[in-house]
């Protein structure tokens, strides 16, 4: 009973402040709490017609879209090359494209921002693109290792047999098998991206800021009504993408599992 | 495909973070030991210095070199770097040495500088102090920056001492980090290690609901998660007039702005790296186990402590090394629910590089957030036989 209730009130304390959130958006004026006084769109009017807020939002889709496609480019390519193989190359290897994963994310802030000072790129977006592949390209290469160590030899093996060139068995065989992980990978980059702020702080300059900037430079101010608006936003479009992942993961079991009865 | 083939397509990608990652770090981190400023403003001075010992008189030569650099680095811009450089070592050297600048820049033609003009300028211009720090901070590597990360600082003899106890500051700040990594890696086990074990328990259907209930807040932004415990936790906030409202406090508490806010807040983000790795170990101890424990005669209490605890440590190690880990260098949630007192190594080390622009030291504590976080990277590594990361 007692571990039912402290349960309960875990599941509650993760869940409950972020739903708390979503009725204040609709609050018809700017004070913080319940009860509401009354109900409004006027925050959503007022998020929705701001450049501001706009130009936000195109920066973050179109960095994390760009981020996205070239880490899942460079990060199955690199997949294919790390694919069973041992050796003190392999895992020094390993451990390079995996290290922007642990480093502590200001710190890769901190010296891209150095690096890229000198050539430019800070207050561009090519600055931002470049960062964003470097911290999403391990979220591409966990998922699509894993799928392409698992795949069955033999398929490439049959679809030879079977007459299909190299390439064509590539295409036709290979890509499809390894496709949901790159699709979960490529989710994985995409969150990675549209979630970060430490590297927009240093990187980005006003041009560029992207919507988890534009809410740091409100949180530090007083927080107003328009920001839980942002956040349910935002909030809306994060379960979109959870449920995606979901969906694919089940998908995912369900290919892995009729291989295996196969 | 051939061996020689598929090497080839790691090219990109390695040649990508080459680029992009590990020359940046090192760039970064290469400033933790390196001297930039001193040399390029006063390279003649230091020419002078090279032969120079601290203890025999200073060579009066040096004089009309430190005027020349000095004309020229203010040109460049730089005299003024290296007068905050040799501050770090010497205080009230900036002031004098800029004064001394300027003087040099207005003096009349034929003026001589020698000695007396600059001990007419300031005192500290002609001590042997000065020359010390100059001398070394005038060397392509020094360990000034890595010593004042840790609180020490060389003395004008060399030697290695604490410095004076109202400026320690960056040792206390690294036990903070790891104090409040610590209290997170605990609250964090502590709420985690229960709806891990009801994980275990659940039908398939029910523990498939709740980890979609763990997982949502995962997914979320890390922003829009920061907004809601702001709103929840502030003065106006909901908690707080909620529990006026009820009758239960008549002030408002301070939870947010403080380390209560920066734990919770922390917590909430942390808590999914908990759960996760401890029910997946969970998950494989047999159910068996225990009952054979309690029909063999041991209590609830004993048959956890001696058979399901020991069975659990690698996910409690897994997942705690892990919230560690990631806690470590958390920036933007004790930057934006902490206060002063709240901020951890990530925040200087932030602060350093855009701020008051101390490369060195932001650098030289950098050093030390990698190095926490490489070795308990490594530890979590040997626990788990290397199958520390995986997601989904």
């Amino acid at each position: 009973m007692l571990f039912g209730l402290v349960c309960l009130a875990v599941l509650v304390f993760l869940i409950a402040p972020i739903l708390a959130v979503i009725p204040l958006s609709f609050s018809s004026n700017s004070i913080l709490s319940y009860p509401l006084p009354g109900l409004s769109l006027r925050w959503y009017e007022s998020v929705l017609t701001s450049p501001k807020w706009y130009l936000a939002f195109v920066n973050s889709m179109k960095i994390g879209l760009a981020a996205t496609f070239f880490a899942v480019l460079l990060g199955t390519l690199a997949s294919f090359g790390l694919a069973r193989r041992q050796g003190p190359i392999s895992s020094a290897l390993r451990i390079l494209i995996l290290s922007p994963m642990i480093v502590p994310i200001v710190l890769v802030a901190v010296a891209l921002y150095l690096f890229l000072a000198p050539l430019q790129l800070t207050n561009t977006m090519t600055g931002m693109i470049i960062a964003h592949i470097v911290i999403a390209v391990p979220f591409v290469v966990i998922p699509v290792l894993t799928a392409i160590e698992q795949l069955d030899h033999n398929l490439g093996r049959a679809a030879a047999a079977c007459g299909a060139r190299p390439l064509t068995a590539f295409f036709r065989v290979t890509l499809p098998s390894i496709s949901s992980a790159m699709a979960s990978g490529a989710l994985f980059a995409f969150a990675a991206s549209f979630d970060d702020v430490v590297i927009a702080l240093f990187v980005a300059g006003p041009d560029q800021r992207t919507l988890p900037r534009e809410m740091y430079s409100g949180l530090r101010e007083t927080i107003s009504p328009e920001l839980t608006a942002v956040a349910t936003i935002m909030m809306i479009f994060s379960t979109l993408l959870f449920l995606l992942m979901q969906s694919m993961q089940r998908k995912r079991r369900r290919m892995l599992q009729s291989a295996s009865h196969a | 495909m051939a061996m020689k083939n598929r090497s080839l397509l790691l090219a990109p990608l390695t040649g990508f973070l080459l680029i992009f990652f590990v020359v940046p770090m090192v760039w970064f981190l290469s400033f933790a030991v390196r001297e930039t400023e001193v040399p390029r403003a006063l390279p003649r001075s230091l020419e002078v210095l090279t032969n120079w010992q601290i203890g025999e008189a200073i060579p009066p030569e040096v004089y009309p070199a430190l005027a020349q650099d000095m004309v020229e680095a203010a040109d460049s811009g730089s005299m003024a770097d290296a007068a905050r450089r040799i501050n770090y070592e010497l205080t009230g050297a900036r002031s004098a040495l800029s004064k001394a600048s300027r003087q040099v820049r207005r003096a009349a033609e034929g003026t001589v500088f020698d000695e007396q003009f600059f001990a007419s300028v300031d005192p500290i211009l002609t001590s042997p102090d000065l020359f010390a720090v100059m001398k070394r901070a005038g060397a392509t590597i020094s360990d000034h920056y890595l010593l004042a990360s840790v609180d020490l600082q060389r003395k004008l003899d060399g030697a290695i001492a604490q410095v004076p106890s109202e400026n320690r500051v960056y040792l206390a700040v690294l036990w903070r980090t790891l104090e409040i990594s610590a209290l997170v890696m605990f609250t964090c086990l502590f709420l985690g290690f229960p709806v891990a074990v009801l994980l275990t328990t659940s039908s398939e259907r029910v523990a498939d609901a709740i980890l979609i209930l763990v997982m949502l807040p995962f997914w979320t932004s890390l922003l829009v998660r920061t907004t809601a415990w702001i709103v929840l936790l502030q003065k106006e906030g909901i908690i707080n007039s909620a529990l006026i409202s009820l009758g239960l406090i008549s002030e408002p508490l301070t939870m947010i702005f403080n380390r209560t806010g920066v734990v919770v807040a922390m917590t909430h983000v942390l808590l999914p790296f908990m759960i996760l790795p401890l029910y997946s170990t969970l998950k494989g101890i047999p159910k068996g186990y225990m009952r054979a424990a309690s029909s063999l005669g041991a209590r609830p209490v004993t048959a956890f402590f001696r058979v399901y605890l020991p069975l659990a440590l690698p996910g409690i190690a897994a997942g705690c090394i892990m919230v560690f880990i990631l806690s470590v260098g958390y920036y933007v949630t004790p930057a934006l629910v902490g206060g002063p007192a709240d901020q951890m190594l990530s925040a200087f080390v932030a602060n350093y590089t855009t701020g008051t622009g101390n490369w060195g030291l932001a650098s030289a504590l950098g050093l030390i957030l990698l190095i926490v976080t490489s070795v308990l990277y490594l530890v979590a590594q040997r626990l788990s036989g290397g199958r520390t990361i995986s997601l989904g």
